[in-house]
């Protein structure tokens, strides 16, 4: 029994970091917000490309890093601290395990009916029933949809389904949606972790009454819950990774509790994020509302907390 | 990561799980049925007999070394066995305070003396220890004890009082702070004290909790002659007036894991997951399945606690969040319970006696405000 990164984990975790915040900053992310469909920035998924992030999950002998969730979760929790706005769980999450590596930027319909950065992508991962397919961005229709955080760069999809499908498996089907729910759980753990650390340094900064507003009991209590929700969150979603990579009989179970859990706690950070910043948190000046917004976007994909938490109900047979 | 069992820790599993249900039908035949609470006179008896059999055959304290009543579990062992044990209806621990509380700051502070003296005795319930800290006037401000412990020839004279004492009225010792240096102030100048309660001047008097038990009491010190030999080894824990660093190691283990393991909560979840089958609601059986999870996570939190502790980590403020999680996850548990059980909740049984015990966790320990302020200022850095 050991619960705990490993050294490997760890070292790859710290490059990624190290990548992401010279790469994706604050700036970028407000970029995302700004470029018409179809010109998101590349610089930084080039730079994970190059890292071999995107084949995390792929066999080495197909050009990927073959290694496993354990890895590919602490790295996209990495990618929820800095709120990257491209499909790194769509692509290196769900779609490379069916089309392995060299299908380029991918995202998926399988998460919800809002499609992120759909007119960015190069491959679209869709499914109906049981059904998967890839298509190329270029054979859909999309309509683009304003979305709160326009960092979404959301799109509704049109496919007339012709082509090849992927797959009919109805367990290749489950799975993906299970990988889905777990790489945006541990994107929203680090959202979650982001938003804690901004609200600490601003309530440590900021002075009223002659003090810094974080020794006021009120204000530390509001951050303690904040810190107590994702630190039981993170090591339910580090077991649904392994759970995931091992195939676990409780896999479903497993991943609807990081989801569940990992949805409750960064919607709470959220909440005490945005209280303890008081006005110049409720401003689209400060990086808060990025972080935020995406927080409201991701708890309600690939199934929300009630869903999730239906779903672990009826594992448990309750 | 590695999230399986080896074959060795199984099996430890297995003869864990044996021993519990063949011994638990035995005491409860012993005692005609099931006995009744361990905070009540009579069935503090009754549970000694538990923690006898416990005793006999090693299971009483398993992380301990074997020449102090223990089998030398690994603390990956002492895990599984808590699992076990909750999960079998094994009942609570009256020895807990004893074995769970003072027992980690004999091991850490202790004269080899007084370990070979006191530890063994304690494992086997032949002297029953209660936690001599608050007082009228100190609760969660514990340094501000005003109890005097007066230095005089072979020994020591004890004023004051103490309350909230768990148990106090049906234990024969109690372990406390003293104020030593009557000029200090705060947390110095304290003195760790371990105290035979049948001295000269002691007077206990056992008071109900809130669900009506005697399990609370409140001791009397009047001019209590305490002699240096009145324990073997010496009735003082580590230096005199270092009593505070002595104690604070105790407040590490009462808010960590060793008190509550996740076994315990785990159990609970299971039975009120039983009784969101049974009534068959579905708000109810979706917070149920959420309390589930949230005792699940602490499960998961604390094998990560354990890797880190077998690593040789000490363990640190994040003690408070785990105080925190433990404590609110239980009267979560129970909450939802008497939801489920509507118009019948108010009945006298294990889920409104469960629920009366659980709403003194965010109490004890070190209430859930001053965890709060803890993790805050110790884990996230603000300002005091």
């Amino acid at each position: 029994m050991k619960f705990a990164l490993g050294d490997d984990q760890i070292a790859f975790r710290q490059t990624v970091r190290e990548l992401l915040a010279k790469e994706a900053t604050p700036g970028v992310v407000r970029a995302a917000w700004e470029a018409p469909p179809g010109e998101l920035d590349r610089g930084v998924w080039n730079s994970l490309e190059a890292m071999g992030v995107l084949g995390v999950l792929v066999p080495e002998g197909d050009g990927g890093l073959g290694l496993d969730e354990t890895f590919l979760v602490p790295i996209l929790e990495e990618a929820g601290r800095v709120a990257l706005p491209h499909p790194l769980v769509e692509t290196a999450m769900v779609a490379a395990p069916l089309l392995g590596v060299g299908a380029g930027m991918v995202t998926t319909d399988l998460g919800g009916p809002l499609v992120p950065c759909a007119a960015d992508a190069d491959r679209l991962l869709l499914g109906w029933g049981h059904t998967l397919a890839a298509v190329d961005r270029e054979v859909i229709e999309l309509t683009p949809v304003l979305t709160v955080d326009r960092a979404r760069r959301a799109a509704l999809v049109t496919y007339d389904g012709t082509g090849e499908p992927l797959s009919d498996d109805a367990a290749v089907h489950a799975l993906a949606l299970d990988r889905g729910a777990l790489g945006t759980a541990a994107v929203l753990v680090g959202l979650g972790q982001a938003m804690l650390d901004l609200t600490v340094g601003y309530v440590t900064e900021r002075r009223q009454f002659g003090q810094p507003v974080g020794s006021f009991q009120a204000v530390k209590h509001h951050l303690a819950d904040a810190a107590l929700a994702l630190e039981f969150a993170r090591p339910a979603v580090w077991r649904a990774a392994w759970s995931v990579a091992q195939a676990e009989p409780t896999r479903a179970r497993d991943v609807s509790m990081a989801k569940a859990m990992a949805s409750d706690a960064a919607e709470l950070v959220g909440r005490k994020a945005l209280q303890c910043h008081g006005a110049i948190g409720y401003t689209v000046e400060a990086d808060l509302h990025l972080y935020l917004k995406r927080t409201w976007a991701l708890a309600r994909t690939w199934g929300d907390s009630a869903h999730h938490t239906d779903r672990v109900a009826d594992a448990l047979g309750a | 990561m590695d999230l399986t069992w080896s074959t060795a820790e199984q099996a430890f599993r297995a003869e864990a799980r044996d021993w519990l249900e063949s011994n638990l039908a035995a005491w409860r035949d012993q005692h005609g049925g099931e006995p009744a609470s361990g905070d009540t006179r009579v069935g503090f008896a009754q549970h000694l007999h538990w923690e006898r059999r416990l005793f006999a055959d090693g299971w009483a304290v398993v992380s301990w070394p074997e020449e102090h009543g223990g089998r030398g579990a690994s603390l990956w062992e002492w895990l599984i066995f808590e699992e076990e044990y909750y999960r079998s209806g094994a009942p609570p621990r009256v020895t807990q305070n004893g074995v769970f509380l003072l027992a980690p700051s004999l091991f850490e502070f202790g004269t080899a003396a007084q370990q070979a003296g006191i530890l063994r005795r304690m494992a086997a319930a032949d002297d029953l220890w209660c936690q001599g800290w608050s007082e009228p006037n100190a609760g969660s401000d514990l340094a501000s004890v005003s109890s005097k412990a007066r230095r005089v020839d072979g020994g020591w004279v004890l004023d004051g009082q103490k309350t909230w004492t768990t148990r106090g009225a049906f234990c024969t010792h109690l372990f406390g702070l003293f104020r030593s240096d009557p000029e200090s102030a705060r947390h110095k100048g304290l003195t760790y004290l371990l105290v035979p309660l049948d001295a000269p001047g002691i007077t206990v008097r056992g008071f109900g909790r809130l669900d009506g038990d005697e399990g609370f009491a409140e001791v009397f010190f009047d001019d209590a002659f305490l002699a240096d030999d009145a324990v073997p080894g010496g009735v003082v824990l580590g230096h005199p007036e270092g009593g505070w660093a002595v104690a604070m190691a105790t407040a590490g283990s009462e808010r960590g894991l060793t008190l509550r393991s996740p076994g315990r909560f785990l159990a609970t979840a299971e039975r009120l997951l039983a009784l969101a089958r049974a009534r068959g609601d579905a708000v109810l059986r979706r917070r149920a399945a959420t309390a589930w999870m949230h005792a699940d996570a602490y499960q998961q939190h604390t094998l990560g606690t354990v890797t880190r502790l077998a690593a040789g980590d000490k363990p640190g403020a994040e003690a408070s969040l785990t105080k925190l999680w433990w404590s609110e996850l239980d009267v979560e548990l129970h909450a939802i319970a008497l939801d489920l059980l509507g118009p019948e909740a108010e009945l006298d049984g294990p889920w409104s006696k469960g629920w009366q015990f659980a709403l003194s966790g965010p109490i004890y320990a070190g209430t859930n405000e001053i965890q709060r302020n803890i993790a805050a200022e110790r884990l996230l850095g603000l300002p005091r």
